[in-house]
């Protein structure tokens, strides 16, 4: 292909995985396991794994291997059955555009070239959201970082972002980078969550703050950001119920440094490009049973479609995406005519799918708006129980999962969750 | 030992920068003191981006004739420079009869004004520039127009440099002492020793205390804090012109409103406060909720999720707050205090006066000393001084090809390429802060604030550049970035 003269090289794939983390990972494998030859998997970063390859800690993988594996070792186990599956990959490429028709734009390092892809599976993670995201008042000194940021500059680059810290919010990465921190010789004063409960998984509140007696202050805020030069604290306060600040309770706490751990936000400007019908609640695209956007051809799984508590459902939930991909491009297609809405009722933030077709077996994951003691997650269909499950604690940070047999939605015309 | 010039400009802003290029066209030797680490730390770099049509100013006034001047000056500067200008317009909009009074006013003070074009339009001609705008009547003013701020401050400072004029960075005047045979030796914090034949006060906020160290005490400069939200740019092509509401009696500013950036995202205001201190560049939580409430109410379709930033700039008012308004600038060449051009209170609309400010400054220093063109002045920024992404496709092929930086993507969000990160870090003036990198390249301006490219400039910095993790600093020594290393690295080569 001669790029001198300006000629845009095409090239053609059946199935196009975009992004190389977990979930593109199982995606990829799972449409090759199911007999389709020619699947591509294009990934911005120099190796494949995502964010996992910062994530040093262990805990992944407890449900899929049953054992505690880093995120390396977790990322690993895909990649290295990618490899023998002889997947093809595209490294430190990225996808420029997305249209409708799933052509896909991508550069790379010496190449800039258009692929038309069969099926496009959308994988692309999510990111942090920032202190602008969530107007934090003050001066803009040097100290505030993502949680995340954070952790890529710590266990990648071995660059130590600052001595003593503060953390606001209580998402598991902040949690992990509270103990990270603490273990290479930095001061962490605290943990501050606006919530009234904390938003990461309760082993990671043990393991990451009591074990290392560093307080989270639930209920509080930071209010103002103070240093010209370098950060030198923060101010905090408490919130009432309408998670407005109380002036009377604010207060000054000296820091180098604040990490903010405030919630993760689906990459989804690809998916917008390309015209998918989108899920406010959520952030990500509005997907079927064989999570099919609007869009034929275009799949969406994992925190891209909506975030994930543990990677090991990010996986489990895009080998299925993986599999109807190569569905949709051996048989045309491979979405059943979903008539039957799954809706949300109360106590349930969201529930995915939100459309099913009842001809085959499902799985919603849900997460619940508040934590609860001794409560059940019931799907019904009008004054009908299709399923209850007891939980003895419900929590917003954990996602639920159930999983739901064709024949148990028999004749339902709608489905709706609610805790009871 | 002291370093000698003909001109010292103090400043580095806008207005300083378009003055040293204007001097750099003549032999010469000129320089520029700037006390931040980089060209543009001030207001020039912390503002709206506006190009004024010059009718908000009394006729006769400096501001109206500068104004219309600089505007007009405008399209070959930023040809010349690379310079990022839309000439999109401007709807200044009547909600009732007392600004539709207004309006007639600033139509007949703009003609007489000569700005072109300026037309009084109903609800029809409104819907068709700007579907949705409410208002019975409005202003139109072709000539109003966005740019990039950063783009035209550091494109004049660069070309100025490229022309002769030496700029010292990092280096605040702290003393001024006239000598008994004329001229001046400029001492600086730093230690640092200059002389000048003349002396051009350009430091905008702190134009007042340059003057006091001259023995000028006449002035009083009130920073007033103007605030913005920086919205995403999935809003990009929501506003087809500039929408202003019709100016209020005695307002310190424009009103809030929205304008598009010309690279797509869109500002929320600035807000007007007064403060004690010229360098407080916080946001605040009641000023930030209120141009989140007037946002919304402009344009309903914001989200929360399109907040991505807050800045602030701030103004350098010559009136206090119990007065209110505005002043005419002061550009003057003293007579009581020979060769100190002073450049006071350029405010707003300062970044469309600064390169007719400069050819007014020009007409002043040649009374001091005599000014023969230099042939060898070009008036063209060389390199490639454009955004890669905004390119046609076929033509990116092309140079990805040529040059394969092109093809890799540093910053994601707005697709900033390696060369374009490479070509901000070895920018000419050697200004070596995170923020020259986005001033220059645009990278960790988006929506994910650097989250992405912030480490991956970090390592091309530190891979291609040498930096340790002590070199990286925000904007000065003040604001390092990173506090060492986690491990030590033993034997080289590993990391």
């Amino acid at each position: 292909m001669n790029m001198k003269n300006g000629t845009i090289p095409i090239i053609c794939r059946e199935v196009v995985v975009i992004g190389g983390g977990p979930a593109g990972l199982a995606a990829a494998i799972a449409a090759r396991e199911a007999g389709c030859g020619d699947v591509l998997l294009i990934e911005r970063d120099r190796i494949l794994g995502g964010i996992l390859n910062q994530c040093i800690h262990d805990g992944f993988g407890l449900h899929t291997f049953g054992e505690a594996l880093s995120g390396p070792e977790y990322a690993d186990r895909y990649i290295s059955k990618f490899r023998d599956l002889q997947i093809e990959a595209m490294e430190e490429t990225i996808v420029l555009s997305l249209s409708r028709d799933r052509v896909i734009e991508v550069s790379t390092r010496g190449t800039f070239q258009r692929i038309e892809a069969g099926a496009v599976i959308l994988a692309m993670g999510c990111r942090e959201r920032t202190r602008g995201a969530i107007s934090i008042p003050g001066s803009r000194p040097s100290g505030v970082y993502t949680a995340g940021a954070a952790q890529n500059f710590m266990n990648l680059e071995n660059i130590m972002v600052g001595k003593k810290a503060c953390i606001l919010g209580s998402g598991d990465i902040g949690l992990i980078m509270a103990r990270r921190m603490t273990l290479e010789g930095a001061t962490v004063e605290a943990v501050f969550e606006i919530l009234p409960y904390s938003s990461g998984l309760p082993r990671n509140i043990q393991q990451c703050l009591n074990d290392y007696g560093i307080p989270l202050h639930l209920n509080t805020t930071v209010t103002g950001i103070v240093g010209t030069g370098r950060l030198e604290g923060i101010r905090v306060a408490q919130v009432g119920q309408d998670k407005a600040p109380i002036p009377e309770t604010e207060r000054f706490v000296p820091c180098d440094t604040l990490l903010l751990s405030v919630g993760l936000i689906p990459e989804n400007e690809l998916t917008r490009e390309a015209g998918v019908d989108m899920d406010a609640v959520t952030g990500g695209a509005v997907v079927d049973d064989s999570f099919m956007t609007n869009v034929p051809g275009i799949f969406a799984c994992g925190n891209v479609l909506h975030v994930h508590d543990l990677v090991d459902w990010v996986s489990v939930e895009a080998g299925e995406a993986g599999k109807y991909a190569a569905c949709y491009v051996q048989n045309g297609s491979c979405a059943l005519p979903c008539l039957i809405p799954v809706k949300p009722g109360d106590g349930v933030r969201y529930t995915l799918p939100r459309k099913v077709s009842g001809e085959r077996d499902f799985v919603i994951s849900l997460r619940v708006a508040a934590p609860w003691r001794d409560r059940s997650i019931v799907v019904r269909s009008g004054e009908r129980e299709v399923a209850r499950r007891k939980h003895m604690r419900l929590h917003p940070a954990e996602m639920i999962r159930i999983d739901l047999r064709k024949e148990s939605v028999t004749g339902c015309s709608s489905l709706e969750v609610v805790v009871e | 030992m002291a370093l000698e010039y003909d001109v010292v400009v103090i400043g580095g802003g806008v207005v300083g920068g378009a003055v040293a290029r204007e001097l750099s066209r003549f032999a010469v030797k000129a320089a520029v003191l700037e006390k931040e680490m980089d060209v543009g730390f001030g207001t020039s770099c912390r503002n709206s981006g506006v190009l004024h049509a010059g009718f908000n100013y009394a006729p006769g006034s400096l501001r109206a004739r500068l104004d219309v001047r600089g505007n007009a000056m405008m399209d070959d500067i930023c040809r010349d420079l690379k310079v990022k200008i839309k000439r999109i317009g401007k709807l200044t909009v009547a909600l009732d009869k007392e600004d539709e009074a207004t309006l007639h006013r600033l139509k007949e003070q703009g003609d007489a004004n000569g700005v072109p074009g300026l037309e009084l339009i109903g609800k029809d001609r409104m819907q068709q520039i700007q579907p949705g705008v409410e208002g019975s009547l409005a202003l139109y003013s072709p000539t109003s127009s966005i740019i990039s701020p950063y783009g035209l401050t550091i494109g004049l400072a660069e070309n100025a440099l490229a022309n002769g004029v030496d700029f010292h960075l990092g280096q605040q005047v702290a003393s001024i002492t006239s000598l008994a045979g004329g001229g001046w030796v400029l001492g600086t914090k730093a230690g640092e020793t200059f002389t000048a034949k003349v002396i051009i006060n350009a430091s905008g906020l702190f134009s007042a205390e340059i003057c006091r160290l001259a023995g000028i005490s006449d002035y009083v400069i009130y920073p007033c804090r103007g605030e913005y939200y920086v919205l995403d740019k999935r809003l990009d092509g929501t506003l087809k012109a500039l929408i202003y509401p019709a100016p209020k009696k005695n307002a310190p500013g424009l009103g809030i409103h929205l304008t598009p950036t010309v690279d797509g995202n869109i500002l929320i205001g600035p807000s007007a406060e007064y403060l004690n201190a010229s360098e407080d560049h916080s946001c605040t939580a009641d000023v930030m909720k209120e141009l989140r409430r007037e946002g919304q109410e402009l344009l309903p379709e914001i989200r929360m999720t399109d907040y991505i930033r807050n800045f602030s700039g701030i103004r350098p008012k010559q009136t206090p707050p119990e007065v209110g308004g505005n002043k005419d600038f002061v550009i003057e060449d003293r007579k009581d205090v020979s060769g100190f051009i002073n450049l006071l209170g350029i405010e707003s609309p300062g970044l469309t006066c600064a390169p007719a400010i400069a050819e007014m400054v020009r007409g002043m220093v040649e009374r001091h000393i005599p000014l023969h063109p230099d042939p060898s002045f070009n008036p063209v920024r060389p390199g490639s001084t454009f955004f890669f992404s905004e390119l046609p496709a076929e033509e990116r092929v092309s140079m990805i090809a040529d040059n394969p930086n092109y093809g890799e993507i540093i910053c994601r969000c707005e697709k900033i390429t390696k060369q374009e990160i490479l070509d901000a870090i070895t920018n000419p003036l050697g200004a070596r802060t995170l923020v020259s990198i986005k001033y220059r390249a645009r990278a960790s301006m988006g929506r994910c604030q650097g989250g992405f490219c912030v480490p991956r400039i970090t390592r091309i910095l530190r891979d291609e550049f040498g930096w340790a993790p002590e070199d990286f600093i925000k904007r000065s020594t003040a604001s390092p970035l990173f506090a060492g290393n986690v491990r030590s690295v033993k034997g080289g080569g590993v990391r």
